[in-house]
């Protein structure tokens, strides 16, 4: 059900938003002021009665995350790491949190630290986000400058820094195992797991990685009270609480953020936040949460029999589905960083397979050869249907190729190239077959409306 | 010639070091320090300068920087443009953007203008889907751009 909320985005575009004098009167950093005299185990488990789940795609529970980081005290210092790699196609939320809101992310990642007992936290921004970057070290600066950060934090003996580390343009740094690799001044190449990062992380210590979003909604959730926030989401009995940013690009007519209780749905997020569909076209496909979520049709229907909680949205259309991270998995799909990408009938689904993959061959870390060559094979028999040179043989071997990926690999990325190039080819066989059969010949041909 | 900061990037440097429980994970940070005092490049003398301070391998540090694609190993033209080609752009006429681009400048994808002004790239996903098309110029993102927003940007570059 659609309700608007404005909890992160309330200073928004207003001028001076992005500062510590605007973030105060509005509230901010009452919660870390109160948060740093709890006992440690309290925070973790209100944490937890938030069901926060991970924004950065994975939507795993933050609180249980941060509670399975050892007891400090063990001899290896803790670290807090945020992921503010940005860059899965069609997501662009939390560029806006920190260009916008830049002391909710600090005020999160203080919580955050004393929650799993970190003096250190590091936020691994992308190179190319250069306003954030400064938005984020000006916040920094700011709330040293006020004590809120450094040695005594509100008085509270409890040193707490906060810093900003640059990447230099690698999609697969966003991966949690290879951005503590790029931490570390290495290649951002995945590490095995186990060891979790929990266990031994960033520089071999114990280390949580977090979301954005994930860290930046925790004053929130101190503010209203962990319970209180999960019940502000219609999936609170799915435990998926709270509010959330949602993102819509592509073919609507209000591309845009829009932060919303969860439990929205793909349909209130096209029509009623995007306006729309663009230029009076029929919608053709949406992927719901970056580029790696399968693409979904209009007219698909949730089916899943046996389980009592979906009775209630059996035979209703996929749009309908409320946007929550088991809702998406249960069905088949991934609701990933709840960005969706929308395609109206003017584009053609072949081209957008095709640009996808070149993406993921360009970004596939070279690591493992599965990936590695995969990617590569998918992209080229794309390639060659768009040509008009692909025969049938060759669409079918999309499907074995992609399941050769599949599950091979040390990360996910394998796993966020294969499914879409499956998802596209079941779901717009057609089409793809049109290209191969008409020597090239296509019912659009573009993209672009 | 050997690689050398001025004193007030040296400070930087240190500064950097003291973020860090050891001198490699400041790897990255210095790299993007020292190509930013040398034209936006990474000449195999900063890169030796990098391993020295930091007591890496050279061959760590090359490493490091033929992974990243941030790094440039060859001078970029004095304005380095990224217009974004994924979905979400392309959806949005980035095709078009940059066509637009190759025809104004007189250069192909990857290449430099003759009189070394403008680098035109490609870029993957820059999180600006919202706003799409878009392109990034050194360090600022330009959006919702259309190819007359794009003539207006250019003109402005070709001046300073």
């Amino acid at each position: 059900m659609l309700k608007r909320t404005d909890y992160l985005t309330k200073n928004y575009g207003k001028p001076d938003g992005f500062s510590l004098q605007v973030y105060e009167s509005s509230g901010g950093y009452r919660a870390a002021r109160r948060v740093l005299t709890l006992p440690r185990e309290a925070v973790i488990e209100e944490a937890k009665k938030a069901h926060v789940r991970g924004r950065g795609g994975a939507g795993f529970d933050c609180g249980t995350k941060w509670s399975f980081m050892p007891k400090p005290g063990g001899g290896k210092p803790h670290y807090l790491v945020i992921n503010a790699d940005e860059g899965e196609p069609g997501t662009f939320k939390d560029r806006t949190i920190m260009e916008q809101n830049p002391h909710a992310v600090l005020e999160g990642c203080m919580i955050g630290m004393y929650a799993i007992g970190a003096n250190a936290c590091y936020i691994y921004v992308r190179d190319e986000l250069h306003l954030a970057k400064q938005r984020l070290w000006d916040a920094i600066h700011e709330a040293r400058a006020k004590g809120y950060l450094g040695e005594l934090p509100f008085g509270n003996n409890y040193p707490l820094q906060i810093y900003v580390h640059t990447g230099a343009g690698a999609y697969i740094c966003g991966e949690e195992t290879s951005l503590l690799n790029s931490l570390e001044g290495r290649r951002g190449e995945p590490r095995l797991k186990p060891p979790f990062p929990a266990q031994a992380g960033a520089f071999g210590c114990p280390t949580t990685v977090n979301n954005v979003e994930t860290v930046a909604i925790m004053p929130t959730v101190f503010t209203l009270g962990g319970d209180a926030f999960s019940k502000l989401s219609d999936l609170h009995a799915w435990n998926d609480g709270g509010v959330r940013l949602f993102g819509v690009s592509g073919h609507v007519k209000r591309p845009g953020i829009y932060e919303c209780a969860v439990g929205l749905t793909l349909r209130e997020l096209i029509y009623d936040l995007g306006g729309g569909i663009e230029g009076g076209r029929e919608l053709l496909g949406v992927i719901p949460g970056g580029s790696s979520c399968p693409v979904h049709l209009p007219n698909e229907v949730v089916h899943v029999p046996n389980n009592p909680k979906f009775e209630m949205f059996n035979g209703k259309s996929i749009l309908d589905l409320p946007l929550g991270v088991d809702p998406f998995r249960i069905v088949g799909s991934m609701l990933g960083t709840c960005c969706a990408i929308v395609l109206s009938d003017a584009a053609d689904p072949v081209l957008a397979m095709q640009n996808l993959m070149r993406f993921y061959k360009h970004e596939s870390c070279g690591q493992c050869t599965p990936c590695r060559e995969g990617c590569g094979w998918l992209e080229r028999i794309f390639d060659k249907v768009v040509e008009g040179t692909a025969t049938l043989d060759e669409l079918d071997q999309v499907h074995e190729i992609a399941s050769n990926i599949t599950g091979n690999t040390i990360c996910a990325f394998g796993d966020g190239a294969a499914q879409p190039a499956l998802a596209f080819v079941r779901k717009y066989r057609e089409q793809f077959e049109d290209y191969i059969l008409g020597q090239g010949r296509s019912q659009t041909g573009r993209l672009a409306i | 010639m050997a690689f050398v900061l001025s004193q007030e990037r040296e400070r930087e440097l240190t500064e950097i070091l003291s973020r860090y429980p050891n001198k490699m994970a400041a790897c990255i940070p210095v790299l993007h320090l020292c190509q930013n005092a040398n034209g936006n490049w990474l000449s195999p003398d900063a890169i030796q300068f990098v391993a020295d301070r930091l007591e890496l391998s050279p061959a760590h540090v090359k490493g490091v920087v033929t992974f990243y694609s941030l790094f440039n190993e060859h001078p970029p033209g004095k304005h380095q443009i990224w217009v974004c080609r994924t979905l979400s752009c392309a959806l949005r006429g980035s095709d078009a953007i940059l066509e637009h681009c190759q025809k104004r400048l007189g250069v192909g994808v990857g290449q430099t203008t003759a009189d070394g002004r403008f680098t035109l790239r490609t870029a993957e996903c820059l999180a600006s889907c919202g706003t799409a098309p878009m392109m990034q110029v050194d360090k600022t993102y330009y959006e919702q751009l259309t190819p007359e927003k794009v003539d207006r940007i250019l003109a402005a570059l070709s001046k300073d």
